[in-house]
This record gives structure tokens, sequence and C-alpha cells, in this order.
């Protein structure tokens, strides 16, 4: 009874935000989903009736090499950032209060500008006559007539630069609660400094990585700008696409099924990865 | 093999602060040794450089005649069970024991037959596949100690082993602790603050204080003959007295007028010199009391006083008795007080009384 009285209390609490993300997301999110199956007219309007036409057109094998693209540097900027945050936050974990406090204002920092800004200051250091470019040519780094920008690499570079924080915060988060005298207790039993990291401190903090792979994989499939801006023509995301569709087609129920199936592939995995936890924590507790 | 761990003259600083400040120790092969002292006296930073975390700023480390001083912790021949354990959360406690011989990349039917072994002679076997948080505290403590005997190391470091535990587990395991030393006849370092805990696991004792080791000796001889009022009142009670040597007699006894207390009669030690006042030590439960005066003689140390204060504990009583300017601490069980059967109450004047081999005098500079 007592618990149960309780319980409606919580649920009070969180009426608001409930209510915000039933507004703002739910509700969305479906029309979207609707939106897939409902047919376009020529003046970029939707009209009544449904369809299944949107998501046929999917069925396009010329959407594979984009959705593999996609999928692929998504995959590749999650690795990658996982792969830099994780000693990152071990350092950030093993210093000082002072210390700790500096580095995390140092990660937080970039986002005091604008992320456009930030990914035209790349454009502009990536530019051939730009400073990184003339800076590698001249320490003979990089050919005499490098092209740094307009290629995946150009993408990937500045994807894992805008999409580190994300996978650093929660990283950090997991680490700043890993006893570290497990590390002495590794060095301890003989494990050396690398085994001592891989086999105690990562799976120490594997529940940080699980977000930060989360954080990162999510964010980065979505992703349009930097594509548009630092990628070349061969380099277009899912979501350069679902762009155009909706400015240079106005086509919003094409959009919205290339959008619903993006979703879908965000979701998927969540919903894979929040069992996996819910699992590992019963087995943890039993 | 008197010298199988020898600590020579090893000095650590912490800026300003002297932790470690010139210790040299000698360790027999299988003994049970205890770093015993209060809080910040450098026992812990020692047991940091014996495993390796931390290096001595000067000295050398011996295990076995070879100098171990510049070796990581993962290449010394030494194994630690720490304070809180430090077990690996995310493995089972199978893999946690196993932790060690998989490191060094022992053949996988060495380590099975290893870890099994342990695993019974720490009585875990049926508690193999549940994790460090499914265990209760006096378990973990055994994976602990088998996830580092399982190594065989020539030397187990033990940091505050029981500090963790509650009263009544803590008692079970200083018996499985003497039992397990005696079964593997590993060299066993205990770092402890609890007296109880190092008089009843070691075979010697180190007391140490301010980064120096005070005194070693084995533990009823640290009890007795404390050589200082550190280790006295570190190890046990103790009444301390202020007074004057008079007389020096023969065998070491010396005759100390105290104000208040008359001139008993108490073993001297090295420490006297006819014209500095000394400091005289009397453990708590040496001292009897009776409603009369004892009659044997002078060779037994007697004064009058006034109990201020009694409070009871079921194994024993403590009385606080005024004589003079001094409160006397006295610790009786209660069938011994032979005061006609009653037991002194508060504002009754009683005779206290001590044998002159019950009392001595102690280095009087480093009081606690």
């Amino acid at each position: 009874m007592n618990g149960a009285r309780r319980r409606s209390k919580e649920w009070v609490i969180t009426l608001p935000s409930l209510a915000w993300l039933g507004v703002f997301f739910v509700i969305p999110a479906a029309l979207v989903v609707m939106t897939a199956f409902r047919p376009a007219d020529l003046h970029g309007g939707v009209m009544s009736g449904w369809t299944w036409e949107n998501i046929e057109t999917l069925r396009d094998p010329a959407w594979l090499p984009i959705v593999w693209r996609t999928l692929w540097l998504s995959s590749v900027t999650t690795f990658a950032c996982v792969v830099l945050a994780l000693p990152m936050v071990f350092q950030m974990a093993r210093s000082g209060p002072r210390m700790r406090q500096f580095l995390l204002l140092l990660v937080v920092i970039p986002f005091l500008s604008n992320f456009l800004i930030r990914i035209f200051a790349w454009k502009s250091l990536l530019h051939p006559e730009g400073m990184l470019t003339k800076l590698l040519v001249h320490l003979h780094l990089a050919p005499e007539n490098a092209l740094l920008l307009n290629n995946s690499g150009a993408v990937l570079l500045v994807m894992i630069y805008t999409q580190l924080p994300f996978a650093i915060l929660p990283l950090y988060a997991a680490s700043e609660k890993f006893d570290f005298q497990l590390l002495d207790a590794a060095r301890d039993l003989g494990a050396g400094p690398w085994r001592s990291f891989t086999k105690v401190f990562a799976p120490g903090v594997r529940r940080g990585i699980l977000s930060a792979v989360v954080m990162v994989f999510v964010c980065s499939l979505g992703q349009y700008v930097i594509p548009q801006f630092v990628g070349g023509a061969s380099d277009e995301m899912l979501g350069n696409k679902i762009q155009q569709r909706v400015f240079a087609d106005r086509n919003l129920p094409h959009a919205s099924a290339l959008a619903a199936v993006l979703m879908a592939v965000v979701l998927l995995p969540m919903l894979v990865v929040t069992a996996w936890q819910r699992f590992g924590r019963r087995e943890d507790a039993a | 093999m008197d010298d199988f761990l020898v600590i020579d003259d090893v000095r650590k600083s912490f800026g300003s602060l002297r932790a470690v400040d010139g210790v040299s120790l000698s360790i027999r092969q299988g003994e049970a040794f205890s770093l015993l002292g209060p809080s910040g006296c450098g026992k812990t930073t020692l047991l940091r450089m014996l495993a390796g975390f931390e290096a001595p700023d000067s000295g050398r480390i011996l295990i076995g005649g070879n100098d171990v001083t510049a070796l990581l912790p993962e290449q010394r021949p030494v194994n630690t069970v720490f304070q809180n354990y430090a077990l690996f959360p995310h493995l089972s406690v199978w893999e946690n024991v196993a932790f060690g011989l998989r490191m060094s990349r022992r053949p996988r039917e060495e380590i099975r037959s290893g870890v099994n072994r342990m695993l019974e002679l720490t009585r875990l076997s049926e508690h193999s596949r549940k994790r460090p948080a499914q265990l209760s505290g006096g378990q973990r403590q055994r994976v602990a100690i088998a996830r580092a005997l399982v190594n065989r190391p020539q030397v187990l470091l033990l940091d505050e082993p029981l500090a963790a535990l509650d009263l009544k587990l803590r008692q079970h395991m200083l018996v499985e602790l003497n039992e397990i030393h005696k079964q593997v006849g590993t060299t066993f370092i205990y770092v402890t603050h609890d007296q109880g805990e190092a008089m009843s696991l070691s075979d010697r004792i180190a007391v140490m204080n301010a980064g120096r080791v005070v005194q070693v000796d084995a533990p009823e001889v640290l009890y007795e003959t404390p050589k200082s009022s550190f280790v006295a009142t570190f190890i046990g009670d103790a009444n301390f007295f202020t007074g004057m040597p008079v007389e020096l007699q023969h065998e070491g006894y010396v005759r100390v007028r105290v104000e208040g207390l008359g001139s008993p009669l108490v073993l001297g030690g090295d420490f006297v010199s006819s014209h500095e006042p000394v400091r005289i030590m009397v453990r708590p439960e040496k001292i009897s009391l009776t409603l009369k005066r004892p009659e044997s003689g002078d060779r037994v140390n007697a004064f009058r006083g006034v109990v201020e204060d009694s409070a009871y504990f079921g194994t024993h009583a403590r009385y606080h008795i005024r004589a003079g300017e001094h409160v006397v601490i006295a610790q009786l069980q209660r069938s011994r007080f032979s005061g006609g059967g009653i037991n002194p109450e508060l504002g009754a004047e009683v005779w206290m009384s001590f044998h002159p081999d019950e009392g001595r005098v102690v280095r009087l500079e480093d009081a606690a």
C-alpha cells in the first residue's frame, strides 16, 4: 500500500518530462513514420491516402552503398572515439582533483563555439591553401599537391573530432567510479601495464564503453553537415539524402521513408543493447 | 636462514614528510611477521615498497639474497592481500584466483589444478562460479588470499587483512589465517594497527612510529618488556609514573621515588642513570586490589588509594583509583578480588600492590 502510493508519487514527478517526450519526440516520430506511407504531390505537399511506394523505392540497389557507407563511417568513428577516449579518461581519473577539473574543461570547451563554425574551421585547415596542409607539406609529411579536403578521410577526421567528447564524458563518469586499487592488484598478480589496462580497466568501465558506443554511433548515423562541408561527392551519407529529399526535391514522404529506416537502424541496436544490459545486471545480482 | 627478507636502511619521503625514515629489518623464511603502528607511521608505505608500488628513495630490499629494489610489482616474487581485497568484480571467484597464473602464461592444466587446489585449501570450491559481489566478507577475504597464494609467492603481504570484518568473523579468520600460514609455510607479512591482531598472528612484531622501527620482538616480549612508553601504550594499556631513582639494587632492580606513591621497587633495564628522572610502567592487570595492606614484606610495592570510577566489561572490570595526584588504572577479573568476597565500591579505600618484576623503567623520550 505504502509502496504503491510512493510509486504513484514518483509517476507525478516524471509527468513533465514524459509530456515533453510525448509532444516533442513520440508524436513527431509517429508523424514521420506515417508520412512515409503517404503519397507525395508534385508541389511538395503530402496527400491523403496510403501507399507503399516510398518504401518500395528504397529497395533500389543504388541505396546499398549509401547505407553501407553510413554504417561504415559511423562504426569507424565509434571505434576510434572509444579507443582514443579510454586512455584519456584513464589519465583523467588518475590525476588530482584540480588537474581533473582542468582536463574536463578542455573536453567541454569546444562546445562553447558553434558546431558549424568548428566545421568551417576544419574546412579552412584542410584546404589546399590551409594551414594544416601547408604545414604537413612543409614537414614532408604530405606530398606537394596533397588533397586533404573533400574525401572520406576528412569526413572521418572531423566526425571523430566532433564525437570524441561524447565518448569521453560517459567513459569519464564510469572511470570515476572505477576502483584504481584493482590496477595495483593486477600489477601485483603479474599483469604489466598493458594487460592491467585491457584485462581490468576496460572491463571495469564496460558500462561506460557501452554508453559511449551508443552515443557516438547514433549521433554519427544521422550526420549530414560534416560530409556536406568536408566530404566529396562520393561521401554522402543517409542524412544528406534525407536533406536533399526535403529541401531540393521537396518530397516529404520520401524523406520520411528514409528517416524511418534510419530510425529503425538506430533503435534496433539500442534495444539489443538495453536487453543485454538488463540481462547483464540480472546476472550480476543473481 | 635468518635473513630471507632483508630491508636495508630503506627511506621514502613524500614532499617534506619522511614516511619511512631508515628502516632495517631481517625476516626469516616462513616467519609470520607484523608491521604494527598507528596510522601514518609508515607501515603501509613500507608494505607498498615491498610489493613494488613505491620505489624507496634509498636503501635496498632483498628477497632470498636477490636485490628486488628495482623490480616492478609484476616482476617480484611477492603477492599482496589488499585491505579491501581488490577482487576483480567482473570475474568469477575461479577466474579471480586464476588471474595470476594466466598472466604468467602457465599451461592450462597447471592453472586448473592450481586454482582448484587453492580453492579447496580456502574452502571456496562450491563458490567458484560466483562473482565477488555475491560473497560474504569472510569469503571475499579467502578469495583474496587464494588469489595471492596460488602464485606460490616467496613472500605474502597482507594489508590490514581483518580490518573490514566484524568482530566475530575477525576472531574466526585469525584462526584461519594461522591455519593457512601453517599449511603453506610461506613468509607472511602483516600490516596492522590492531595490536591484538598482530599479537595473535605473528611470530615477531616490528612496532613502528613516525617512520622508524621502535622495537622488534616476539609478542610476549613486546608486551612484558616494552622498551619505550610508546610501545607500552601501543601494545596494551599501561600506567606510567615519573620519579627519581634513589637506590640501584643488584640484578637490575631499582628503587624509584614517586611523589605520592612512596618508593616502589622495579626492574631498571638499561635506561637508568642516577640523576635523571625515569618513567616506570605497570600494566593495569598486574595491579592487585585488596582491602587490607598485603603482607609479604618489602619486595611488594603497595600503596593506598580511593576508587574513583569503575567499568565492567564482562571478562574483566577496570577501576580508576586516585592516589594523591595519580590516577591508577587497575584491571581485575572479578573472581580474583580478594577483599573478602566484596567488590571495591566507588569511594572505597583500597590497597594497590604489584610485584617488582611487573614494573619496569621505560624510555622517556618518545612518549605516545
